[in-house]
């Protein structure tokens, strides 16, 4: 015989709490099936090509701003990676550029020179309020109203030119050492990393100390080094020339590559300055005199107490801005640098498929954005306050 | 990025998710139309001669034109319209949405838009072909001169593809510079970034009324590909399709005829049966389109023929200064025809 006390299994909240779970997610899915199906259907109906196919089609397009070989025979699924790394590449040198140029300005805010501390502070004021794609419009207009015509351009240095049409530098022409050269250097890169941690672990173990200095140049630097010597020292540069309509041979940073670089940076790099600024000024004030009474210098301070202590406050929200910059540089569309918003516009464009597109471009700003994410907590996690 | 966030969600997101929402039933739009009392209308945003807003926000140009024509046809009032101005982007989901009932936003007739895409296109109402347009200082005097130039181009058209076309057609390369919107990249020309902006010829020559100097500014003779301009509604809705078709036909008819909005009065006198047969003197066209059978008379009446609609938003003596070229009846040498209407 059951137990009277025993209520039945629908007023259980144990069964309950399972219960609701299920019934919510079920309806989602259920919501999402339908939605699914119905846009199959209207496509169907109205006879719309649908589908990933066209990805494998002949683009037909031309990309200024290509990193890797690509011609208007490519695939549209070409295209797609040609802007996807040019978005790579705009959002990775922003957020290196935007972190340091953010960490000094917050710096530069708490210093007690007062001129420093008013000018960064006005400048963080300013570049927060303003839309961003006004500062893209700004600093575009800026480059091509009011740098030289390319056949007035500037000479900057030596074979570097600057004019409306960008900024062409010599590069060193192709020679069959460079792949070499790059190796080593990676192979120092990660020899450096390891030694470094060991060194690391001998100093908290012995007190004795490294020179950074010597260890990073004698692993990066010397070795590349070396081996271009080894290959003939080639000194040969590839130099732009004015040819025709514009500069030929080099490298050409485009006026929309310059100007979207220069409006996320100086963007974003005001709102991480607030962020490092509260972070520093989060630390108790006993610990900048506990580090002065034992006779370290402000910049030492800085580096050694306060600065880690801060991170932990800092890069929960650095990790946000970090994520809309990356977002932001789909605001390339605006000065036509071809970042992927802008490949796929056109591609949208061309063939008609809207929602593949939109679905495309919604993927990879998701995955870019959890990798950052998980980059981040990592980081945040390897920062934290280790209590003894 | 909010701008960008909001632009963005209005160009297409929306739009999409009214296709996934609310499915549009095709061969119902004719009905709803007639039901909901006005034709809404797909334009480009701002194109002088095409499209444009005047003083008043009243819409003006050959596209609209041919908008009015429907409204004259379903309700006798031009009036009856809704004009939305499409970005090259939007204009596609907003059709295949439901959004509008039918593109004239001069767009042009390709075989991936007649399929894949999911449209039927109307007769064409403009010929028009993509050329380019440079400085005068820049010497340049051919298109076949344009190796290894600065090109500026408006995203999402056509265009993008004829000028990599070309230039491929004849061996040469060119650095594409793409924006979203015409006027930020056309600005970009006049500054100086690019050596030439490319688009249809028509859209060269409304551009060039804009300048302040336009006279600085040549259009170079190469025309580069074909680019019959049309209306287009989506698939399935024959009997709307109909309708948007003989408007147009009823326009280059009348002109053929030598009907306009002043003698269409005098004309349905006229004892010319093709005459009477298109003004619904004759009766049965205007039922067999499930219209009144004064639809062509009010066409006329109350927009003109096509002729009367060139002359007054594009034409030699309106600001565009465009020739009729192409554009002329095929007994002038054109390629405006229309088949009989009976």
């Amino acid at each position: 015989m059951a137990e009277p006390n025993h209520p039945p299994f629908w007023r259980d909240l144990r069964f309950r709490k399972v219960a609701f779970q299920v019934l919510v997610l079920g309806l989602l899915l259920v919501l999402g099936g339908i939605l699914f199906s119905n846009a199959k259907t209207a496509l169907e109906n109205q006879n719309v090509a649908s589908g990933f196919g066209f990805l494998k089609q002949e683009a037909a397009f031309e990309i200024s701003d290509a990193p890797i070989s690509y011609s208007a025979e490519s695939s549209f699924g070409r295209a797609l990676v040609v802007g996807l790394i040019n978005t790579l590449v705009v959002a990775l040198l922003g957020n290196i550029l935007a972190v340091f140029w953010g960490t000094f300005l917050g710096i530069a805010q708490l210093s007690s020179n007062w001129l420093l501390a008013k000018l960064a502070k006005t400048y963080v004021t300013v570049f927060r309020n303003l839309p961003l794609v006004l500062l893209l419009f700004f600093w575009y207009v800026l480059v091509t109203e009011i740098f030289p015509s390319v056949r007035e351009a500037i000479e900057l240095l030596p074979h570097t030119y600057l004019s409306q049409r960008g900024l062409a530098v010599p590069v060193p022409k192709g020679h069959p050492s460079h792949p070499y050269i790059l190796a080593v250097f990676f192979l120092g890169l990660a020899f450096s990393w390891l030694s470094y941690r060991w060194l690391k672990r001998r100093q908290e173990k012995t007190g004795k100390s490294f020179s950074l200095l010597t260890l990073f140049g004698g692993c990066m630097v010397l070795p590349p080094l070396l081996t271009w010597c080894l290959a003939g020292a080639p000194l040969e540069l590839d130099v732009p020339a004015l040819e025709g309509f514009g500069f030929e041979g080099g490298f050409i940073f485009t006026p929309e590559f310059g100007a979207l670089l220069l409006g996320l940076v100086l963007y974003t790099g005001a709102f991480i300055a607030e962020i490092v600024r509260s972070g520093i000024q989060s630390v108790n004030k006993g610990q900048w005199e506990a580090a002065t009474s034992l006779g370290m210098g402000s910049g030492k301070t800085l580096r050694l107490v306060i600065l880690p202590q801060a991170l932990r406050v800092i890069i929960p929200p650095l990790t946000g801005q970090i994520l809309n910059l990356t977002k932001n540089s789909s605001l390339a569309v605006a000065i036509g640098y071809s970042d992927f918003v802008n490949v796929a516009n056109t591609t949208m464009n061309q063939t008609g498929q809207a929602i593949e597109c939109i679905a495309l471009i919604m993927a990879v700003y998701l995955f870019f954005s959890l990798l950052t994410s998980l980059f981040m907590n990592w980081y945040n996690h390897a920062t934290r306050l280790v209590t003894r | 990025m909010k701008s960008n966030v909001i632009r963005l969600t209005s160009a297409v997101v929306i739009p999409i998710f009214l296709i996934i929402i609310f499915p549009s039933h095709a061969g119902e739009t004719f009905k709803r139309i007639k039901k909901r009392g006005h034709v809404r209308c797909g334009v480009s945003a701002g194109l002088p001669g095409f499209s444009v807003p005047d003083s008043k926000g009243k819409w003006k140009g050959i596209d609209v034109d041919v908008c009015r024509a429907f409204a004259a046809a379903l309700f006798g009032d031009a009036r009856k319209i809704k004009v939305s101005g499409l970005s090259a982007q939007q204009r596609f989901t907003a059709l295949q949405s439901g959004e509008i009932d039918v593109l004239t936003r001069n767009t042009t007739y390709t075989l991936s838009r007649d399929t894949s895409v999911g449209l039927n296109f109307a007769p064409v109402n403009y010929y028009d072909g993509q050329g380019f347009m440079v400085k005068k200082s820049s010497g340049v005097k051919s298109a076949k001169k344009l190796k290894g130039a600065s090109v500026c181009i408006h995203q999402g058209t056509t265009t993008e593809r004829n000028v990599a076309d070309f230039f491929r057609r004849h061996s040469m390369k060119f650095k594409p510079i793409v924006m979203e919107s015409d006027e930020e990249v056309f600005k970009a020309f006049v500054a100086g970034r690019c050596d030439t902006y490319t688009t249809d010829v028509s859209g060269l020559a409304a551009r060039r009324t804009t300048l302040k100097k336009p006279n600085d500014f040549i259009i170079l003779p190469e025309i580069i590909s074909k680019e019959p301009l049309a209306p287009a509604v989506r698939h399935g809705d024959d009997e709307w399709f109909d309708l948007v078709k003989w408007s147009v036909f009823a326009m280059i008819s009348a002109e053929e005829l030598g009907i306009t909005s002043r003698n269409v009065d005098k004309m349905k006198k006229s004892p010319d049966p093709n005459i009477r047969r298109l003004l619904g003197v004759i009766k049965g066209n205007g039922k067999a389109l499930g219209v009144s059978e004064s639809w062509a008379y009010n066409i006329i009446k109350l927009v003109g023929n096509y002729g009367e609609s060139f002359e007054r938003n594009v034409g030699e003596k309106s600001p565009l200064r465009l020739k009729r070229g192409l554009n002329a009846l095929w007994t002038k040498g054109g390629l405006m025809y229309a088949p009989p209407v009976k």
